[in-house]
């Protein structure tokens, strides 16, 4: 993913981070638990929300086992309407292409509708180096861009901003890229959107080139679909001669008819609306409407191999609704930014570590980042089961196995850094698996109860900062029923 | 019906008053209850922590113990959650790996038998009034495991509103997460810790003088953190309310 991301500390250390800065705390906090509140609103609404929740898990797990099948009617589908299918099987791949295709006409600017594919890849970096300026058309990511920040929010990317810092962003840095703020510009949510309009307008009227991703592909049309509030998607999919859409592979559905299925899932669970305010829709080219030249470049990226996984594809399902992040206790409190890549939160914890692999350390601590309570699956519009995969890479970084890379199946080794618990967790399993030993350690404990310490060293200190350990009975639940009932019966 | 108690290692170990209450209730309620020694842990630490395979000898050890039971009750709900959500896995992942069908059998065994002590009170025993007395203004956690893997719903909260003298106080926020979480609690701690803070604080914010879980292992984080804070509030296990009475009052 991103190169920005390269280097990122472990999980913890990054969140550690976060929780004390009490600003980010607030923004967080406020943000989820408004979409939260909302979204179970909009859900509440629907009494068969449960059976189109299957039915979306349905139709992408068939799609997903024949995703040979429909990417290639796709395809042939595109090519039939005037478009270009390209095939990247990496992020370099994927940003070579559209280099490529970019300065094949010739310009050195291009306008972007929000996309998460672009943004795993690291695109914008790559056309930056490449001389080609990319301007960012989403709110939220225009006040990322400007700011030289990194996105924090799958659907937000600036959730962790305040409208305050969001004018102040503006104020100073808008001039740098275009036309500058208004004198005198307020925090207002209305002059904010004011501000970013005029900015943008100039942009989309200049651009010859659009990128876009896509939230679905219809297989039997061609079709491409992009969902988005804001009407700026609409204007980089219209006005420019030339199209480039990055979509992951997943992101195909065989029939219009699967589509309306997701068409109601996907609004009332990200943006708690009953439909999203633009659907666009684009097949191939049209004589003398839309863009003239349309390709689409189809992006693996550990997707395949995600796919060869059977408890861990279940994670392409996601149609990066941002639900599960809303509701997440660990995301509300350590921020987008410590997870290290710009899928965040619970569904970014087992898509990273499964496209990226587990060989990193901020990788190798994503599967832990959550405390397995649920509540992300819960709200999930395709039913993907976080937990089962969060606990299934878990098992991957401490014991190790076999997965597939790049197409061949190869065994990993455990990660580093956890012999102690492996150790820890066997001798446990031991006196667990003969309880007279599990026993013996009871009355040991219970015996020596005046002794224990108040904190505790190595690990356990980080239960005794914060929290006052439970003093330890004098006899046991089983020695107790020893004395008083005589024994096994 | 031969019920076995699985009183679970945490209770064992740190907090028997719980397994104790619990027995006493369920002789009351005349239910003749056994604690086969053999049984230990439900592997849950482990499972969590991504060391799948030494669950299994815990797996054939549960299988084991309460073979000859109908019924095993036990007092947390993430332990019964352990059996009826990750044994199967278990048994399913070592079929997979060609290691034949023992631990999918003992899994088909144990799921069915094992409830959480609120589902078998109300489901199985059919009563809500099980003639509790506990003069104490009270909140209840719903604990993550019960609430959203055992689907517990109002079986807590409707045991604890037939209890006499109790005065049930609304928690803000109550199905958040504490931040426990097993280990989570460890490899975490800043986060855990910020969790556990808030719920600390919501629970303060009711002014009930205990908060009750159907869990002790996150009423130990909960516990813990409150007591750090120089709180009033006493954590207290469901059973041990549920098991108080006017001639044998909860001390």
């Amino acid at each position: 993913m991103s190169g920005t991301y390269l280097g990122m500390p472990a999980f913890p250390r990054a969140a550690r981070d976060a929780v004390r800065d009490t600003t980010l705390r607030g923004n967080l906090r406020h943000a989820t638990h408004t979409i939260r509140d909302k979204r179970a609103r909009a859900v509440a609404e629907l009494a068969d929300w449960q059976e189109l929740r299957a039915a979306g898990k349905a139709i992408k797990d068939r799609t997903l086992r024949h995703l040979d099948h429909y990417l290639v009617r796709l395809e042939e589908a595109v090519t039939a309407a005037g478009g270009t299918v390209h095939w990247a099987a990496d992020a370099a791949e994927a940003n070579a292409i559209v280099t490529y295709l970019v300065k094949a006409t010739g310009e050195s600017e291009v306008v972007k509708v929000k996309s998460m594919a672009t943004q795993e890849i690291g695109l914008n970096e790559a056309l930056e180096a490449e001389g080609i300026r990319a301007y960012e058309t989403d709110l939220a990511e225009l006040i990322v861009q400007l700011g030289e920040d990194r996105p924090s929010h799958i659907l937000v990317p600036a959730i962790h901003r305040n409208r305050a810092e969001i004018r102040d962003i503006f104020d100073q840095e808008m001039g740098r890229w275009g036309r500058p703020a208004p004198e005198g510009l307020s925090d207002s949510p209305a002059e904010l959107a004011e501000a970013a309009r005029l900015h943008l307008r100039e942009k989309f009227l200049r651009a010859k080139v659009g990128i876009s991703g896509a939230n679905f592909m219809v297989a039997e049309t061609g079709t491409l679909v992009v969902v988005e509030s804001e009407g700026n998607g609409r204007m980089c999919l219209t006005l420019p001669e030339t199209l480039i859409s990055v979509v992951g592979i997943e992101k195909v559905v065989p029939t219009w008819q699967d589509l309306e299925v997701f068409l109601q899932l996907l609004p009332r669970s990200s943006t708690a609306e009953r439909m999203n305010p633009y659907t666009s829709t684009w097949t191939g080219t049209t004589d003398s409407d839309g863009p003239q030249n349309f390709h689409l470049v189809l992006l693996d990226n550990g997707r395949t191999d995600t796919l060869a996984d059977e408890v861990g594809r279940q994670a392409l399902r996601c149609i990066r609704c941002s639900a599960c992040l809303n509701v997440c206790p660990v995301y509300e409190r350590a921020g987008g930014h410590a997870y290290g890549s710009v899928y965040p939160g619970p569904i970014g914890a087992i898509l990273s570590p499964q496209l990226r692999g587990t060989a990193s350390e901020i990788d190798a601590s994503l599967p832990y980042a959550s405390s397995l309570c649920g509540a992300c699956y819960e709200v999930c519009p395709v039913a993907i089961d976080i937990p089962e995969v969060l606990v299934h890479l878990r098992e991957r970084v401490v014991q190790g196995g076999e997965v597939t890379r790049n197409g061949v199946k190869v065994t990993l080794r455990p990660a580093k850094g956890h012999a102690a618990e492996r150790a820890a967790m066997r001798a446990a399993r031991w006196a667990l698996d003969h309880p007279g030993a599990l026993r013996a350690g009871q009355r040991l404990a219970s015996r020596t109860r005046r002794l224990h310490p108040k904190r505790l060293p190595g690990p356990g200190r980080a239960w005794t900062d914060t929290r006052t350990l439970p003093e330890v009975p004098e006899e046991s639940f089983r020695d107790w029923w020893q004395r008083t009932r005589g024994g096994d019966r | 019906m031969r019920v076995a108690l699985f009183v679970t290692c945490v209770n064992d170990t740190l907090y028997p008053r719980t397994g104790r209450a619990t027995v006493r209730l369920l002789e009351r309620l005349g239910v003749r209850v056994d604690f086969p020694a053999a049984q230990s842990c439900c592997g849950q630490p482990q499972f969590n922590t991504g060391y799948r395979h030494e669950t299994e000898p815990l797996v054939r050890r549960f299988d084991r113990a309460f073979a000859e039971y109908d019924y095993v009750v036990t007092p947390s709900g993430s332990c019964a959650a352990m059996v009826r959500d990750n044994y199967p896995r278990i048994g399913a992942k070592a079929a997979a790996e060609g290691r034949g069908p023992e631990l999918a059998e003992a899994a088909a065994r144990a799921v069915p038998k094992t409830y959480e002590l609120t589902e078998f009170l109300v489901d199985v025993l059919g009563v809500t009034d099980v003639g509790a007395y506990f003069p104490y203004t009270v909140t209840y956690h719903p604990t993550c495991h019960g609430l959203r893997v055992l689907g517990l719903r109002d079986r807590p909260r409707r045991l604890l509103e037939h209890v006499k003298g109790l005065e049930l106080r609304e928690l803000p926020g109550a199905e958040e997460c504490c931040g426990f979480g097993g280990t989570f609690a460890v490899k975490n701690a800043a986060v855990s810790a910020a969790m556990g803070a808030d719920k600390a604080r919501g629970i303060e914010s009711t002014g009930a003088e205990a908060v009750c879980t159907v869990d002790n292992s996150c009423l130990m984080h909960i516990g813990g953190t409150l007591a750090r804070r120089g709180a009033a509030v006493r954590p207290v296990h469901l059973a041990e309310i549920l098991a108080a009475t006017e001639e044998e009052p909860y001390a």
